[in-house]
Parts: C-alpha cells; structure tokens; sequence
C-alpha cells in the first residue's frame, strides 16, 4: 500500500503534489492568520477561495490573459474583505455571523453569475493559465528538482507570501501595531495606533490573499470554474491557522502537512482500486480535525479576536 | 391635559411606530434582497416581475406547487431547527448537512434490517429514532471537542460533514448498494414504511407534520423547560452561567446532540417520506441552507417553519421561473446568499429607544 514511499521517482512526485494540493492552503492561512491577528475573525476564507476562483476564471475569459485572473481574482476578494470589514468591524455585527453570509452568498453568487457568463456553466472552459517557471540549478537536481523547482509562479508568491507576513508581523513597527490592535485595541488606540484602519488593511489584504488561492486552483490547476470548487479548504486553512498557533511558519508547515495527507491519498485512491475511494477521500478532513483534537498544550488566539473595538465601550 | 404630557404621548407612540419598524428588519431585508435580485434577473436578460409572478405563483399559489414547497419544507426546517439549539447556547453548528447524511444512513439501515414481523408504525418509529440518534450523535462529537478539549465547533463540525458524505458513499459502495445500480443508492426500503401522504396525488407526507411538531416541542424546550433555559443562560454568558452551577460541558454536549438530532430527523424524511432509498448525494445543501433558514428566523423555532416555508417556496419557485422566462434556477441561489447577507446587515441596526427618544426631542425643537 505504501510502496510509492521507497521508490524516489513516485516518492518525489507525491511530494509535488502534496506542494502543488497545500498551496491554496497557504494563501488562505496567511490571508486568514493576517485577519486573526488584528483582532477580526475571517471565517469566510472559504467564500473567499471561491470568488477568487470565480473572478480569476472571469478575468481569464474576458481579458483572455493570466494576468487578467490574477487583477480580477484580487478585486473579488478585495471586496468581500471590505463587506467583512464594514459589516463586522464599522457596524459590529457577530463577524462568524458576516463570514457565514458571505460564505452563503459567495456560494450562491458564483454558480448563478457562472452560468450567466460561460458558455456551459464554467465546466467546459479551457482558460490560458500560468505555466510553469523553472528555477536555474535547483530545478537542474535530479528527481526532486523537477518537482519541487519547476512550478508556476504563483507557488512561488504563495511561499513568498509566508515569509511576507511573518516579516511584516514580527519585524516592522507596522506588525507590531497590528499585533497590538488584535490584542488590546483599547491600549492601541490609548497608544496613537488606527485600529480601524489596521483592521481594515489586514482584512482587505487578507481576504485578497486568500482570494489567490482560488484563483491558483482555476489559473494553474483546472483551468475552468465548477460549483463549490474551495471543497471546504478555507475551513482546513482555519485549521491550520489554529495549529500554527497563529505563528505564519509553523501554520504553513501545517499547510504543508494537509496538501501531504490529500496528496497521498490520492495516490492511495489510485494504487487501491478495491477500496471505496470515499474511504480515502475522507482522509484530508479527518486529518485537520485531529490535528486539531490533538494539539498538545493551550492554542492561544489573538485575545480580541472577534470582538469588534468600540470606542464608546472604553 | 397640559401640552406637555400630550407632545410625551405622541413621542410614545411614535416611539411604538419606529419599534415595530426595527422589529420587522428581516421583512426589509428581505425586500431589499429581492430588490438586488431584480438586477440579478435584469443581469440575465429576464423581466423581473415576470420572473418573481411566475416563482411565487409557482411556490404558493398552485396545488401541486404547494405539496413540492412543504416537502421542501421539511429538511428546512429541521436543519435550521439543528442550527438553532446549539446558536441559542452560542455554538455554530455549520455541519448539519453531515448530521442529515448520518441520520439517513442510520434510518435506512434500520428500515432495510428490522425484523419484518413488526407493524409498519412500530418500525417507521424506530426508523426516526435510528435517524435522530445518529445525526446526534454525530453532532454530539464536535460538542463534545468543544467542550472538553477546547477545539473550535465551527472548523470541526463542518469538516465531519465531508467525513460524513464520504462515509455514506463508502458505506453505500460496500454494503447497501442496490446490486446492479448504475449510480450509488441502497435498495428500496419496504414499502409499509413509506411514510403516508397528506396532500392525494402530491408528495407531501407526514413527516412535515413531525417537523412542525418538533419546532414547536423545541420552543416549548427553550421557552418552558429548565433545560431550555439553562441553554439560553449559557449563551448569554459562559462564566455567570458556570458560577450559577449549570454544567457547561454538559449543556454544549447536549445542545449539540439535540441539534444533530433535528438534522437526523431531516435525513430520516428524505428517505422514509421521499426517495424511499438512500441515495449517494442526496441533499442539495439543506444543511447550510438551515443556517439561513436560522438567522431569517431570528433563532426563533416558530419563525423558522415561516423561514422554510419562504425558503422552501423560492426553491420550487425557480423551476417556474426558469419556465416562464428562461432564467437558471440557480438566480435562487444566489438570491438565498443575498437574503442571508441582507439579514446579516440588518443585525447592525438595534432599536435604541433612548436615542430615538433624543432624536425626536431634537426634532421637535428645529419645528
């Protein structure tokens, strides 16, 4: 059953993949941890993943470019971090509230505009996606070169994206207000920081980010929409944020970890022809919510996260 | 009677007017989602009241339209019932779409393996007891991580509900599958346990009865039961509630598992009251819908037999629609998100009769 673990041929290519499955996860952890951090719980990454999936495939069709996904995907997921950000951080309401309507909607909205504007609902497009870059000398290394250092550019910002947040969270004096803000924003107001221009940013940027991770699922993966395309990998993002402590390195190992688990058991479904497929396809969820059950010690979050700041409630 | 006392009493009643007007917010919101939804249809190249003539006549005003609407109904309302109990002790069950699977599964296997010798009623009976002990107990398993290791209810219970519809699949692929079935469903269940049909020549069954009955046991549950309160005090406050001695653990356990059980119920119908089977993939979203049905219905279980009823009608409405002027039933879909979105927004606008009282005091002085 585990064979393709000694062989280094299929091994390195299972490891592709489990690259290639985690990165949607790793836009929308950062994305999601970035929003966690300033004090605003964005339980919508999932919505997110899917209007960036949607407005990168309507981006490519209409502009007939990549690149035109790419702006359309960030405009999408742009908004729907405003909507969160004016609902749940102006206006105060529950924010797992908004995120949950914006998940609803997101699901309702693309598959009505879906049919509205492809021809055959989204199934049948064949979008000019990105193709893969190859790193000199590291993409030269036998087996794991090709694998690891040929891939297309959005894996590249998606890792990038890693190292962005933790600079800016841990080593600028931006991060540190938003650390501040997601705290105690009533001593980061007290100190002189903008809470609610913090929030904003963080959310809208996080959302935009999170938003790449659908539009790298249609622009490099499938080249075309379907319903429901995020397949609940916001809430195992959600997951991984919670088991990287909300620390950007150790929730994109968490990242990793997943695409792994989803990455074999495809492999599985494919080597075990006898077995249900379920059986396997299961597994990715399975694993989040125990990695989840089985976290060692006390998982922190941002202490205000969720509660909207009011300054009248000083 | 000294002008005074008169300007207080017409501030009073206009005080009463602008409260009702805030008590009616998910009326506008819905009216507002309507109205964006009329782009929508406008987007589409159809007449929007031509569009929405032809849905609600086709949801409401036609016989055959009203049985499809209340069969609709029915895992509506029991799926916002699954979302409710658990949001009125402050949890978000999200995953009540995996507790309809469990509960299905749980009734099919009891319809297809109890002892034949019972009476039709006796195993239709157990058949629902099978199915809300299964959709309880698969909700019981987020609310008892919650409870007991802290993991958040919202992440866990939506993923156990990819767990279970992988589950039913497998479960399906293995064992209840009809031999020589071109797409994955289980063998038919007896014909005795077909649940009887209300509305003749329409598919309406008892089980709607028993969806309206269990909202009105779950407001009698919350409003006049210890245990409802208990529910609604740990909602209202964690610590205050542990200080006053209630078991915290104990009551997210158990407003979990009564949500599942509702979900349970609405997986139950689908097969004992519809498909008498169970089929791969047999719930086009209940679950989430639930939520929507919920927050349209304020948390209130009798608002949420109007909520689903609503709900419900604009599901059926569609196919209408799509026939009268060509616009794709999924425009329900997404009018669905819009009405959640605009419930959303209108949970923003709290009636604050101090500050209306000022405002009006403040108009009368420009006068």
């Amino acid at each position: 059953m585990f064979d393709f673990l000694i062989d280094p041929v299929q091994l390195a290519n299972v490891l592709g993949t489990a690259l290639r499955l985690s990165i949607p996860l790793i836009f929308a952890a950062m994305g999601g941890l970035l929003c966690e951090r300033s004090g605003v719980f964005n339980i919508a990454l999932e919505g997110q993943i899917l209007f960036g999936a949607f407005g990168a495939a309507v981006g490519a069709f209409y502009f007939g470019s990549a690149y035109g996904g790419l702006v359309i995907a960030i405009a999408f997921g742009a908004a729907s971090g405003l909507l969160l950000a004016v609902l749940g951080i102006t206006l105060r309401v529950n924010q797992i509230v908004v995120g949950i309507a914006i998940i609803l909607f997101a699901t309702g909205f693309t598959s009505f505009m879906s049919r509205l504007l492809f021809p055959g609902g989204g199934n049948s497009l064949k979008l000019d996606g990105f193709s893969n870059i190859d790193i000199p000398l590291l993409s030269d290394i036998p087996i794991l070169g090709p694998v690891l250092f040929s891939q297309n550019g959005l894996v590249y910002v998606a890792i990038f994206s890693v190292f962005a947040v933790h600079f800016v969270l841990f080593r600028t004096r931006v991060g540190m207000s938003i650390r501040a803000v997601g705290e105690s924003p009533a001593a980061a107001d007290a100190a002189g920081i903008h809470v609610f221009a913090l929030r904003y940013a963080c959310v809208i940027i996080g959302s935009s980010l999170a938003a790449l991770g659908g539009a790298y699922l249609v622009l490099t993966q499938v080249l075309l929409f379907s319903d429901n395309i995020s397949a609940g990998k916001g809430f195992i993002a959600l997951a991984a944020i919670v088991l990287g402590r909300w620390q950007p390195s150790i929730a994109f190992m968490a990242c990793l970890l997943f695409g792994l688990f989803d990455a074999v058991q495809l492999r599985m479904q494919f080597d075990q022809p006898d077995i249900p497929y379920q059986v396997f396809a299961a597994l990715p969820y399975l694993v989040a919510i125990l990695a989840l059950v089985g976290l060692m010690g006390q998982a922190n979050p941002p202490s205000s996260v969720g509660r909207p700041y009011d300054r009248e409630m000083r | 009677m000294s002008s005074e006392t008169l300007t207080d009493a017409r501030t009073s009643r206009l005080l009463t007017v602008i409260r009702v007007i805030y008590m009616l917010k998910t009326v506008w919101a819905v009216i507002v989602a309507l109205l964006i939804g009329a782009i929508f249809i406008l987007l589409a190249g159809g007449d929007p009241i031509e569009g929405y003539t032809a849905l609600f006549k086709g949801a409401f005003l036609d016989y055959w339209g009203i049985g499809d609407t209340l069969v609709r109904m029915s895992p509506l309302l029991l799926a916002g019932l699954a979302v409710i109990i658990p949001l009125r002790a402050g949890l978000f069950n999200i995953g009540a779409e995996g507790q309809i699977y469990i509960g299905a599964l749980f009734a099919t296997i009891a319809a297809l393996y109890l002892p034949g010798f019972l009476p039709g009623w006796i195993r239709i009976i157990l058949c629902m007891m099978a199915g809300a002990l299964g959709g309880g107990m698969w909700a019981a398993i987020p609310g008892l991580l919650k409870a007991y290791r802290g993991t958040n209810e919202i992440i866990t219970s939506l993923l156990l509900s990819y767990v279970a519809i992988y589950l039913i699949g497998a479960v399906l692929h293995a064992w209840l599958i009809e031999p020589g079935a071109p797409y994955p469903y289980s063998r038919e269940i007896d014909k005795s346990l077909e649940l009887p049909i209300f509305m003749p020549r329409t598919q309406a069954h008892v089980g709607i009865m028993v969806a309206w009955a269990a909202a009105i046991l779950v407001a009698v549950m919350l409003w006049r039961t210890t245990l409802g309160q208990a529910i609604q005090v740990v909602g209202h406050n964690k610590h205050a509630s542990s200080y006053a001695g209630l078991s915290v653990k104990r009551l997210t356990v158990l407003s979990f598992a009564m949500g599942g059980a509702m979900g349970g119920l609405a997986g139950t119908f689908e097969v004992l009251g519809l498909k008498y089977r169970l089929f791969d993939h047999f719930s086009p979203g209940y679950g989430m819908q639930g939520i929507i049905v919920a927050f349209l219905a304020a948390l209130n279980p009798i608002g949420a037999i109007f909520a689903a009823i609503f709900l419900a009608g604009l599901q059926v409405g569609a196919g209408s629609m799509q026939r009268a002027t060509g616009i794709d039933t999924t425009m329900v879909a997404a009018l669905q998100g819009l009405v959640v979105l605009c419930v959303a927004v209108g949970l923003a606008f709290k009636f604050h009769p101090d500050r209306w009282r000022r405002r009006i005091a403040a108009w009368r002085g420009n006068e």
